[in-house]
């Protein structure tokens, strides 16, 4: 289990835009990931408040479920965003570390459903929520004709 | 009848760009993403220049979803604030440089439509007003690279429009 979650790491550190962002993946089996991402300046989105511009908070929300995704049990080989809807609650707490939470919950032979819910310190009150479709390149089994 | 003489154009221009700079330039976030905005009269496109921070799948290699949904959102917020900037500063003939901008539009809902995979290049993005309320607004983005009728991904977005003058 630790090999997987250092692969999943490795994996997540490949992708220049999330390490870019400075995220992390907290935990990732079966179809459900966390992956957070530290409070920085730098990403603020309205410099009245100090918050956290939306688009970081999605761009960690669709790693997170592509990350899901990855997960699954189905071992998919590849996967890409089809649509992503994301509610914004409320603006993360400046200083707050944003963590998101992604389950895949259903999968068809060539698409993956995902949600995912962004939280910082108050884990009763989310930051953020999404839903997505996503593709889904199943490995080709053995024998079988496409 | 003797019409007053307009303003030179630069003084116009200068004016015009300046705000437009205020408003982009406040952000941080729009700095880190190097989104910047191109000006014809009122209407706005959003560039983002193709940096190696915005890859989200080295295989392909694509532009990652996330830096996606971000460059329209940003699009979409700037576009709406400007509209409401546009009509202040346009109302008078001698607006104040230093007049205070109004608070950003707060994102309710954002969805992104993926149409095809963003190529490692530059992108655009227009972005359209088709409802703006008193306290609520709805924005449609439209994005593309190289080809303006092969769009790479869409979204509507709807916002929460900042308290003005005489509210409450």
């Amino acid at each position: 289990m630790v090999d997987v979650l250092k692969l999943a790491r490795q994996f997540i550190d490949a992708l220049p835009h999330s390490r870019a962002l400075a995220m992390r993946l907290d935990r990732v089996e079966d179809g459900f990931a966390v992956i957070s991402m530290p409070y920085d300046p730098t990403f603020i989105g309205d410099p009245a408040t100090g918050v956290i511009h939306g688009g970081a908070v999605s761009a960690l929300m669709d790693t997170a479920s592509g990350a899901a995704v990855m997960s699954h049990p189905t071992a998919p080989l590849a996967t890409a965003t089809i649509d992503l809807r994301i509610d914004y609650m409320r603006p993360a707490t400046p200083g707050q570390r944003i963590v998101a939470e992604a389950l895949c919950y259903h999968v068809t032979r060539s698409v993956a459903f995902a949600r995912v819910t962004a939280y910082d310190d108050d884990r009763d009150r989310p930051v953020a929520a999404a839903t997505g479709a996503f593709t889904l390149e199943r490995p080709a089994k053995q024998g079988a004709a496409e | 009848m003797i019409r007053p003489q307009p303003e030179p154009v630069q003084v116009v221009k200068q004016r015009r760009d300046a705000a437009l700079a205020r408003l982009v330039g406040g952000v941080p976030y729009i700095k880190w993403l190097g989104v910047t905005f191109d000006r014809r009269g009122d209407e706005l496109t959003a560039v983002l220049p193709f940096a190696d921070r915005l890859i989200g799948n080295p295989a392909i290699p694509a532009l990652h979803g996330g830096a996606i949904a971000a460059f329209l959102e940003v699009a979409a917020i700037i576009e709406l604030s400007w509209s409401l900037i546009w009509e202040e500063m346009e109302k008078t003939t001698s607006p104040r440089p230093d007049a205070p901008l109004p608070p950003l539009p707060k994102t309710i809902d954002f969805t992104v439509d993926y149409l095809r995979s963003g190529l490692p290049r530059d992108a655009y993005a227009r972005a359209r007003v088709n409802r703006s309320g008193r306290r609520y607004a709805s924005v449609h983005v439209e994005a593309w690279q190289d080809n303006r009728a092969r769009l790479f991904a869409q979204a509507t977005g709807h916002f929460l429009m900042p308290a003005r003058d005489g509210d409450g």
